[in-house]
């Protein structure tokens, strides 16, 4: 159990962050799809912005991971329909329920139980994801 | 104490979200909450019956124990650490909101319109919280990530496929705002 306590601290801080920015709240995914505001667009921005400074910081210092291996982003497979025809399905059940993966589960933390639905959702969307994965295009 | 019950700034919150995508990169893992979905397919059976479902789940048991983290973290957040919720949405939205139908929008994290449980168990209620996170799970898988895969950890590591999926995240977003919404409410 052990090892295992660094990834519960982490998601713990990571869930404290997603509700006190409000990353969490449907009003603010629906808010930046309207453009009416800078908030999302601050968050995600200079999250990749750090993310990018932390990435090439561990590169040039040669940064190794607590397992003893090089540290390193794992690299998506080349190619654009599944990006473009995913994300846009993804896209838009991000914008009908206002929650994404990360803030769906933190819902649940912060009361909402009614999120719940949409997790049990997303879970069948899955599984038939990968009944059909073979005939989409990718 | 003050600060951490004011709502906090984007500029505080987006390197926080780095710093996760950081340590769990350090830990020799990865960033990517959507994948978590497929594991749990996999403990219900679903490998039983789909090749894609066929793996040791176990291998992904620490993004389990990352998401229980964050359950935590929701109510440790939401319990402790929030003044009562006032979320500062532009005056637009609010207005916006206000001819959907949608009142009192920021005074909740969700609104009720959509989440209690007596529009839960309407039938257009259900429909949408049903179609839109069978959409996102579907849509993730498809697209090998969410925001957290792509949307941060992709970007950030100047990955072409996390830039085409983002595209398409915020242009099936915008289709569903701006076309789809006018229709539904």
């Amino acid at each position: 159990m052990g090892k295992y306590i660094k990834f519960f601290l982490v998601g713990i801080f990571f869930g404290i962050v997603l509700v006190k920015s409000e990353a969490v709240s449907w009003y603010r995914i629906f808010e930046m799809f309207k453009f009416q505001s800078f908030h999302m667009y601050g968050i995600i921005g200079t999250a990749v912005i750090t993310g990018l400074i932390l990435l090439v910081i561990s590169k040039m210092k040669k940064v190794k991971t607590t397992e003893g291996s090089e540290l390193r982003v794992p690299l998506k497979e080349l190619g654009y329909k599944r990006y473009i025809f995913g994300g846009t399905l993804f896209g838009l059940g991000w914008a009908l329920c206002g929650a994404c993966p990360g803030p769906m589960y933190i819902l649940v933390g912060t009361g909402a139980f009614s999120i719940l639905i949409v997790i049990a959702a997303a879970l069948l969307g899955t599984f038939v994801y990968g009944l059909l994965k073979n005939k989409l295009p990718h | 104490m003050e600060y951490i019950l004011q709502p906090w700034p984007w500029y505080i919150s987006g390197p926080c979200i780095a710093i996760v995508m950081f340590l769990l990169l350090y830990f020799g893992k990865t960033f990517g909450m959507s994948s978590s979905l497929r594991t749990l397919c996999t403990i219900g059976g679903a490998g039983k019956h789909v090749e894609f479902f066929k793996m040791d789940w176990r291998s992904q048991k620490w993004n389990l124990i990352v998401i229980l983290g964050a359950i935590l973290g929701g109510f440790i957040g939401h319990q402790f650490l929030s003044h009562p919720i006032a979320i500062d949405l532009s005056p637009e939205t609010i207005t916006d909101l206000k001819t959907l139908g949608f009142e009192n929008a920021g005074s909740s994290l969700l609104p009720p319109e959509l989440f209690s449980w007596d529009a839960v168990f309407s039938l257009k209620g259900i429909l949408i919280l049903l179609v839109g996170g069978f959409l996102v799970g579907f849509g993730t898988r498809y697209a090998g990530g969410c925001t957290s895969g792509h949307a941060i950890t992709g970007l950030s590591s100047l990955q072409l496929p996390s830039l085409i999926a983002v595209v398409g995240f915020f242009l099936g977003g915008l289709i569903m705002i701006h076309f789809i919404y006018p229709l539904l409410f």
